[in-house]
């Protein structure tokens, strides 16, 4: 039986992966859209940064988010005049689910726009659509399965955030302790037993969606 | 076939892709005409670079009055706005849609042609709210060739339209899609690398090979 207090993790924990998923998927599928059509000198700079998340250690990317958006941070000082306080808020959270997130979404829906909507797209502009109409009757129902694959994968990939969320967000009960993070307190403090609950939901919950996405790029081949 | 006027056309352009060399210099009146050649002849290239898709390194077609592309003055109308009806052979229907969706896709395009005429010529009424899955290779350039002259064209450009289709079907098709084209005063271009196929509407017939026009037919 689940404690109310691990329940309560649980879905601040999919509240928050599914808020970064839905903020991640407009700048994914764009980026996506552009790196599967560009030919600008930019698009190899793009791609690598895009990239770097999966290869950068958790909490590097955490500390280049804080330098960012911490309250001396380039982006952080502008934020804080306004009085907008992102540091170790749910914000935080939401923000490094997000990054981390990213580059499967991206890869996925790049994949989907580049199997074979071209075609339909210049058919489309041939009969006088705009880009817009396009992107919104053409592209995107063409490439649904690979966005929503890859919006899995970025929601699969929010459930375990850990090192980025560490950094910028703490574990704070109630607000920014995620299952990730509280497991590691648990084990911390000796609550295996609750930590091996935590570990077993995210299991169940990470196998689902990483299975649907499979399935939807199977099913898009 | 109405004796409509004919449409002043220039198509002059020139584009290499690897091996491949088109150069192709074309000026006249034309009402439907007939793009005579053998597979690899370039007459699916020069379709697409009149549409728009492909950018050739130099040319010059205008139709009517109205100039499409101009590398010596820079001028290149956009593919949306060079109000083109392409049929392409491997008809390219939007797999997404049914009949209907992807027939009345481009009909939003400055008025559009009565849907159940062209429906009726084509022999397609009973396949209208199919998905395109099911639909034969024949039915589906059918659907195409629909889709093409429900967008209200300036100009067409038809590639091996029914190839697809059985010959006296495509026959029948051809000469009501000729007294069409004639009745709607729209210019057309029709590829094919069967002769007796363009003499069915074709006002001329002229011969590509090796990315060359080389005479009349």
């Amino acid at each position: 039986m689940i404690s109310g207090e691990l329940l309560s993790i649980l879905q601040l924990t999919v509240v928050v992966a599914l808020a970064a998923t839905l903020a991640m998927l407009p700048p994914g599928v764009a980026l996506a859209l552009w790196l599967a059509r560009s030919r600008s000198w930019l698009k190899a700079p793009v791609e690598t940064l895009v990239t770097l998340p999966l290869v950068l250690p958790p909490v590097a990317t955490g500390f280049l988010l804080l330098r960012l958006l911490g309250r001396r941070g380039w982006f952080g000082a502008l934020l804080d005049r306004a009085g907008i306080d992102i540091i170790f808020t749910w914000k935080a959270l939401v923000i490094a689910m997000v990054v981390m997130g990213l580059p499967l979404v991206v890869r996925s829906a790049r994949a989907g726009f580049e199997q074979g909507t071209r075609r339909f797209e210049q058919m489309a502009e041939t009969l006088g659509a705009g880009p817009l109409r396009v992107f919104l009757t053409i592209s995107l129902p063409l490439a649904r399965r690979s966005v929503l694959a890859g919006a899995l994968l970025g929601f699969s990939r929010a459930l375990g955030e850990f090192g980025a969320s560490m950094v910028i967000a703490g574990s704070i009960p109630g607000e920014t302790r995620t299952v990730a993070l509280a497991m590691y307190g648990f084990l911390e403090t000796g609550r295996d037993h609750d930590a091996a609950t935590l570990a077993v939901a995210s299991l169940v919950i990470a196998f689902v969606a990483v299975w649907i996405s499979n399935r939807l790029v199977r099913e898009r081949a | 076939m109405l004796d409509q006027p004919h449409v002043p056309l220039t198509v002059m352009a020139q584009l290499t892709q690897g091996s491949f060399a088109l150069d192709v210099s074309w000026q006249g009146d034309c009402r439907l005409l007939g793009l005579f050649g053998p597979s690899g002849s370039g007459k699916t290239t020069l379709l697409e670079v009149i549409a728009g898709l492909r950018r050739p390194r130099h040319a010059r077609i205008v139709v009517s009055d109205r100039v499409l592309v101009d590398t010596a003055t820079g001028t290149h109308t956009h593919v949306r706005d060079r109000g083109i009806g392409y049929a392409p052979q491997d008809a390219a229907l939007f797999p997404h849609l049914d009949v209907r969706g992807n027939i009345t896709y481009g009909a939003g395009r400055g008025g559009s042609a009565p849907l159940d005429g062209l429906l009726r010529m084509l022999e397609i009424e009973p396949l209208i709210d199919r998905p395109i899955q099911g639909l034969s290779g024949g039915e589906r350039q059918r659907v195409a060739l629909a889709r093409a002259l429900a967008s209200s064209p300036s100009l067409l450009l038809l590639d091996e339209p029914l190839s697809a289709v059985d010959v006296p079907l495509r026959r029948r098709i051809l000469e009501l899609l000729g007294s069409w084209i004639a009745e709607a005063g729209i210019p057309a271009i029709h590829v094919s690398h069967d002769e007796a196929d363009l003499r069915v509407a074709a006002d001329q017939i002229v011969v590509m090979s090796d990315g060359r026009l080389v005479g009349q037919a």
